[in-house]
């Protein structure tokens, strides 16, 4: 059985991640990421885990250690955060396009510059494109289990792509939450060694990473899109595996009141939490107000969000990042391409908000609601800009 | 004649007949860089996993769907060899322990360029060696960024015309002399570093060979000539590498635990440098007075590394 615990997010993060028996963590101190990279190192040099954790000197490295060691055939972990994150850009979707599994823990950050090391989207959002799947998580319990799960959904043989797991900095990974730990034992059940679909040993020599002329590239490439969809399946398979043994249920899009709500407010993240109390507040005064929550952000879940914003009027989708000088946040571009053609689509508002730690409270949730009906733009607004 | 000496004499028909790096890859004609490449693998035996740096030997020897590889090889980009090797080195040291591959040694090696190892390298080499990975590096170096054609790097020697150090009329090529990373490697009291030169192969394959027996970070810088980059006939490579030996443009040298020793002795008086400069093309544009500062520059190197050898004791016996 579980353990019921108090514990500080980001050493939860580390302790789940030990249970998960990793060969290789490669980690580059960060913050607001530094209390997973040393709560990680205490549990290695304690002997409680049998790893190697290396002490990269940057952020490009410790991904590239990452993907030798995933390719030799290794459990790998890796945990960074915003400027880190950017870093590791270039070695992201070649990562994916080897097909190695590589689990990360990304506390999210704000991106420079000016330099700012609080709370937003704009670290995961550059990496929209590489290929990885990509999850956002809502508080501490889910931070365990989503980073057990994850090394189980990137190392099945249906998937072999790396995952990074969400975890809103500070707001999430900072906070002292109660939370059940699994024990050693379920999580073996959950979760056995890796076994590697191929691995570099001079036993069976392979070449990894030859690279594609004209002729080719563009298979490769779809190979790896069609690899990213089909993933969906699994990920749906392994967390339902995971609500039956551990009677924690997860699913690509979480709703709140949302059944025949009018208005919908969509968030990722550890916002969800204080939406939720907005969506209660707002009932209570008869609004018809209902929470949207995306879980799973590559691939999309295009499915079960048409199924979670059926019928709704209004859709709010708050964007903690922006792509500047263009449609506005990465997540409202993202819904209003895929409903384009869709009959009946609720009219989708983007606001851009809680950037680089500025806090949204509950009553932003519900002014952002009001001020929904009134905007006339089209594309997006920024919320809660003081002017003077 | 010592013993040593009269051992070596046999080694070539003790050299590895297996071939790891097949033919029919796509190096230029008379490539010094893919013989070194050869010889190294030669030495190292199977028993090893290779991670290779963007460049030259990755291009020529990995097009999808073919591979020149006959050891377990990763290519993943181009400054991050020494990180990929570190990473290989933990899995296989992590996965043994715990019985998940056979309980046997396999080498982690990288491989890359001038550029990969000098330049945009430099940092995950750093860490890689300061960190104590049980890996040896090969640094392949012909002078420039011979793959993306002839732009010049920090290993570029002393005024060489490049593609970006154009011999000018302003300006006559390479401003600036070879940076000595042999010498930074030793700063990071890497137990075993070495220069080799596939003009001298027995002495190239014995080093090899000591660096695979370090249980820890070993590096070997290879002179790597390139007749394409470097303007010359490919059949001078083999030449061209005996001349810079002989000349002190590149001396073969060893360094163990911080002890410098020549592995190939420098004739009495060195051969003067235009002898190796005049063949190739990329110092064509030298005058008289250019060679003098070009020789200058190399007696003055020279005189270094000879204090070096000459004063330089081994850390073991300093404690």
């Amino acid at each position: 059985m579980g353990k019921r615990v108090g514990m500080e997010v980001a050493i939860a993060a580390a302790e789940a991640v030990a249970l998960c028996n990793i060969d290789v963590a490669a980690v580059y101190p960060i913050t607001p990421q530094s209390h997973m990279a040393e709560h990680l190192a205490d549990i290695v040099h304690d002997g409680r885990i049998d790893a190697e954790f290396i002490t990269v000197e940057s952020e490009h490295s410790s991904i590239s250690a990452c993907a030798g060691a995933s390719a030799a055939g290794a459990r790998v972990y890796t945990a960074t955060s915003s400027q880190g994150l950017m870093l590791m850009h270039e070695i992201l979707p070649i990562v994916s396009a080897m097909r190695l599994p590589v689990v990360m823990g990304n506390a999210n950050r704000a991106i420079s510059g000016p330099l700012n090391i609080w709370n937003d989207h704009t670290d995961i959002m550059p990496q929209r494109d590489s290929g990885w799947i990509c999850m956002f998580s809502e508080n501490g319990q889910e931070v365990v289990d989503m980073s057990i799960q994850s090394f189980k959904i990137a190392e099945h043989p249906d998937v072999m792509l790396p995952v990074v797991l969400n975890i809103d900095g500070f707001q999430l990974t900072h906070m002292i939450e109660p939370l059940e730990m699994p024990s050693q034992k379920e999580v073996n059940r959950f979760l056995p060694p890796r076994k590697p679909f191929a691995a570099l040993h001079p036993d069976n020599p392979l070449s990894m990473g030859c690279f594609n002329m004209p002729d080719i590239f563009t298979e490769t490439m779809k190979a790896k899109d069609t690899a990213l969809w089909n993933s969906k399946s699994t990920i749906i398979k392994i967390w339902d595996e995971w609500g039956k043994q551990f009677g924690r249920y997860y699913k690509p899009v979480e709703t709140y009141k949302a059944d025949g709500a009018e208005t919908l407010i969509l968030t990722m993240g550890s916002m969800g939490e204080t939406a939720s109390i907005a969506v209660d507040e707002l009932r209570k005064a008869g609004a018809s107000v209902g929470l949207v929550k995306l879980r799973l952000w590559r691939p999309f879940p295009v499915e079960e969000l048409r199924a979670a914003t059926a019928g709704a009027k209004t859709l709010i989708v708050m964007d903690r990042a922006i792509s500047f000088g263009g449609a506005g946040g990465p997540v409202a571009t993202e819904i209003k391409s895929f409903f384009f053609h869709d009959r009946g689509r609720p009219r989708i508002v983007n606001f851009i908000m809680g950037l680089g730690g500025r806090d949204v409270a509950v009553d932003d949730f519900m002014a952002m609601v009001e001020r929904a009906d009134k905007i006339k733009d089209e594309t997006y607004e920024f919320y809660g800009v003081r002017e003077s | 004649m010592s013993t040593v000496q009269n051992f070596e004499i046999y080694v070539p028909k003790l050299l590895e007949k297996e071939e790891f790096f097949s033919a029919g890859h796509r190096a230029c004609q008379g490539c010094g860089e893919v013989l070194a490449l050869r010889l190294i693998l030669k030495a190292l035996g199977e028993d090893v996993i290779i991670s290779n740096a963007t460049g030259c030997m990755e291009i020529i020897s990995s097009a999808y769907p073919q591979t020149a590889w006959k050891v377990p090889y990763i290519h993943v980009a181009f400054e991050n060899a020494a990180a990929v090797g570190s990473g290989v080195e933990a899995a296989i040291k992590a996965l043994r322990r715990k019985g998940r591959i056979p309980d046997r040694y396999v080498k982690s090696v990288a491989i890359a360029g001038d550029g990969g190892t000098s330049d945009i390298g430099l940092q995950a080499l750093s860490g890689a060696m300061e960190r104590g990975h049980d890996l040896v590096f090969f640094c392949l170096d012909n002078e420039a960024y011979m793959n993306t054609g002839i732009q010049r790097s920090s290993a570029t020697p002393f005024m060489a015309a490049t593609t970006t150090s154009p011999a000018g009329k302003k300006i006559k090529g390479q401003r600036t002399g070879k940076k000595n990373v042999p010498e930074i490697m030793v700063a990071h009291n890497v137990p075993y570093v070495a220069t080799a030169c596939p003009s001298y192969p027995i002495d190239l394959v014995n080093k090899v060979k000591k660096a695979k027996e370090v249980r820890g970070p070993a590096y070997i810088h290879v002179f790597s000539m390139c007749p394409t980059g470097w303007r010359c006939a490919s059949e001078l490579t083999i030449k061209l590498g005996r001349l810079a030996v002989e000349t002190g443009v590149f001396p073969l040298y060893e360094v163990e635990n911080g002890k410098y020793r020549l592995t190939v002795d420098l004739p009495e008086k060195l051969r003067p440098v235009q002898d190796y400069l005049e063949l190739q093309g990329r110092f064509r544009h030298l005058g008289p007075a250019d060679i003098e500062a070009v020789q200058k520059k190399v007696n003055q190197e020279v005189n270094k590394l000879m204090h070096k050898v000459k004063t330089s004791k081994s850390w073991l016996d300093m404690v």
